[in-house]
């Protein structure tokens, strides 16, 4: 049973890190268009996969939702910032492609071309 | 949308564009009662009877990003088709309910779908935002508040991942007893 220990746990582990870092070593945002557009193509699992993987590797990422980004067919649409703000548009993504997308963009600082706008849009 | 909950998430994201602070989710899926009733509370900015008629006619929308929004018109005909409703009612600077009832045995109802991942997305939404969960069937009554929820964080937010992923599990735990 999932007790609210745990969820105390949590917390301890979360303030320890906070007192380690502060919010801005943030190495990047990574946001999923969460319109009426973007759960009806998908976004939502998407995005679920995306928090649990971050957790799960306890990456210093800021995941963040959003709504229509204004390219409603290529929903659902992940768009990943760094530090200074360079954007990295990744459309039609599933969950499958956001496991990639954190494991290399977010884990290894390496761009998926095949699965950004770029490539859809020529 | 083939599933109820994503209908829920995409009528709740209404409640978050009104800028509600506490939004509640009941829902009540009974053979017993052959009812599935889904209700949404916020306390969010309301609309006048004249945006509540809009808001169910089809050619209405608020958003400057796409002409036609089609989420209410289209969960009150997927009610409908089923011998079921959908009601709003709104007061403005009081915040808007929105009820449906689908019969839950007509053919035309959509399955349930994935009611923790829907909850999941909208806690993560905000962490300003507090609700209140509650999920009623003929044998379980799990009530899950955000509130208590953040008393227990302090000050570590409830849109943290790690926390994201309790509540997940916590939610599975609660809903299969």
């Amino acid at each position: 049973m999932k007790s609210l220990e745990d969820l105390k746990k949590i917390r301890e582990a979360a303030q320890n890190k906070m007192t380690m870092r502060m919010d801005d070593d943030q190495k990047y945002r990574i946001v999923v268009g969460m319109a009426t557009c973007g759960i009806a193509a998908g976004a939502r699992p998407v995005l679920n996969t995306i928090v649990e993987e971050v957790a799960k590797a306890k990456l210093p990422v800021t995941v963040l939702q959003t709504g229509c980004i204004g390219m409603c067919t290529l929903e659902p649409i992940v768009e990943v910032f760094d530090k200074e703000d360079n954007k990295t548009t990744y459309v039609l993504v599933d969950a499958k492609k956001a496991k990639e997308i954190v494991a290399h963009h977010l884990m290894r600082d390496e761009i998926l071309e095949e699965y950004t706008v770029g490539k859809y849009k020529k | 949308m083939d599933e109820l909950a994503l209908n829920i998430l995409d009528i709740a994201y209404n409640s978050i564009r009104a800028q509600a602070s506490q939004i509640d989710i009941r829902i009540i899926d009974s053979i017993q009662k052959n009812i599935v009733d889904i209700e949404i509370t916020d306390n969010g900015q309301g609309m006048t009877k004249e945006e509540v008629d809009k808001v169910i006619d089809p050619f209405f929308t608020t958003r400057t990003t796409r002409k036609v929004g089609l989420g209410i018109p289209l969960f009150k005909q997927s009610a409908e088709l089923t011998g079921g409703y959908l009601s709003i009612h709104s007061q403005k600077n009081q915040g808007t309910k929105v009820k449906t009832r689908f019969i839950k045995n007509h053919i035309d109802t959509p399955i349930m779908g994935n009611i923790i991942e829907t909850i999941m997305t909208l806690i993560q939404a905000d962490e300003n935002i507090d609700y209140v969960f509650e999920y009623e069937t003929d044998n379980i009554h799990f009530i899950m508040n955000t509130q208590d929820i953040k008393s227990i964080l302090e000050e570590v937010k409830i849109t943290e991942p790690e926390v994201i992923v309790w509540l997940k599990d916590y939610m599975k735990e609660g809903l299969s007893q």
